[in-house]
């Protein structure tokens, strides 16, 4: 009993420290990578000036996504996703890896029905919920706007 | 000193984004397309209440780099069309988006044509 009791202790508590590093990495590569991601906006809003800030926002999704699919590409960024977890799939860089990794894998399936197929695995639900969201917020709005 | 505050605030905002998505994936063992997609939702839901700015006036790149900011910009696309009529209203979103989703598609395909599959390591 006393054995049993111990085992179930340890069942409880191992999972748990291991939990807290992979929140903590999370935390810390996460933020890394939003700081990164700062720096490049901010050398993008000095050198072109008149650019807005949307369009220099834009700008910094460009880069940061060039550097995900870049860093994939040369295995890097699954390295650092074994260690990271959250902190390397929410960020724009993640989406841009969710991309490559499995077109990837599955290039040597062809490139129409392997490749460019298989970009959208997991890119594929992202696209279709956000463009489904968007028209729906903006015909709610639209319908508010003919009211107000 | 005042470039440090900000910057120490995005990684802070990020960090704690990226924690939640962490706990979430900790606690109920969800993949990484439906983390993606959970984000992405809150980040034009937000938007579209109008409490994003005020995160984004806090911790700018914490908030606009992860996939919420994805969220946040296909949803303030569809609200500035709705202003001008329900063409624009449908099509806003995307069109916001247009910058962002063409790299990833076009560098993808790029990057993953030009790369070759290694064998999973780790």
């Amino acid at each position: 009993m006393d054995k049993k009791e111990y085992g179930e202790l340890v069942k409880q508590t191992s999972p748990k420290t291991k939990e807290g590093k992979t929140i903590l990495c999370a935390f810390a590569i996460g933020g890394l990578i939003c700081m990164i991601g700062q720096a490049f906006s901010d050398v993008l809003a000095l050198l072109l000036p008149d650019f807005d800030a949307k369009k220099i926002g834009a700008l910094t999704g460009v880069v940061m996504i060039f550097l995900g699919s870049l860093l994939t590409g040369l295995g890097v960024y699954d390295k650092i996703g074994y260690y990271a977890g959250a902190g390397s799939v929410l960020p724009i860089t993640g989406f841009a890896n969710s991309i490559v990794s499995p077109a990837i894998e599955y290039n040597k399936e062809g490139i129409v029905f392997g490749l460019m197929a298989k970009m959208f695995s997991i890119a594929g639900p992202v696209i279709v919920s956000g463009v489904c969201a968007s028209v729906v917020i903006g015909i709610v709005y639209y319908v508010i706007g003919l009211f107000v | 000193m005042d470039i440090f505050l900000t910057y120490l605030k995005v990684f802070a905002v990020g960090g704690l984004v990226c924690t939640i998505g962490q706990i979430l994936i900790n606690k109920t063992r969800m993949t990484s397309a439906r983390v993606l997609v959970t984000f992405l939702l809150a980040g034009a839901l937000l938007e579209a209440v109008g409490i994003f700015k005020y995160i984004e006036d806090f911790g700018k790149a914490g908030i606009t780099i992860p996939i919420t900011g994805f969220g946040k910009s296909l949803a303030a696309g569809a609200i500035e069309g709705a202003k001008q009529g329900l063409y624009q209203a449908c099509t806003g979103g995307l069109a916001a988006v247009a910058a962002g989703l063409s790299a990833a598609i076009a560098f993808g395909f790029i990057i993953a044509l030009i790369s070759k599959s290694k064998p999973k390591s780790t």
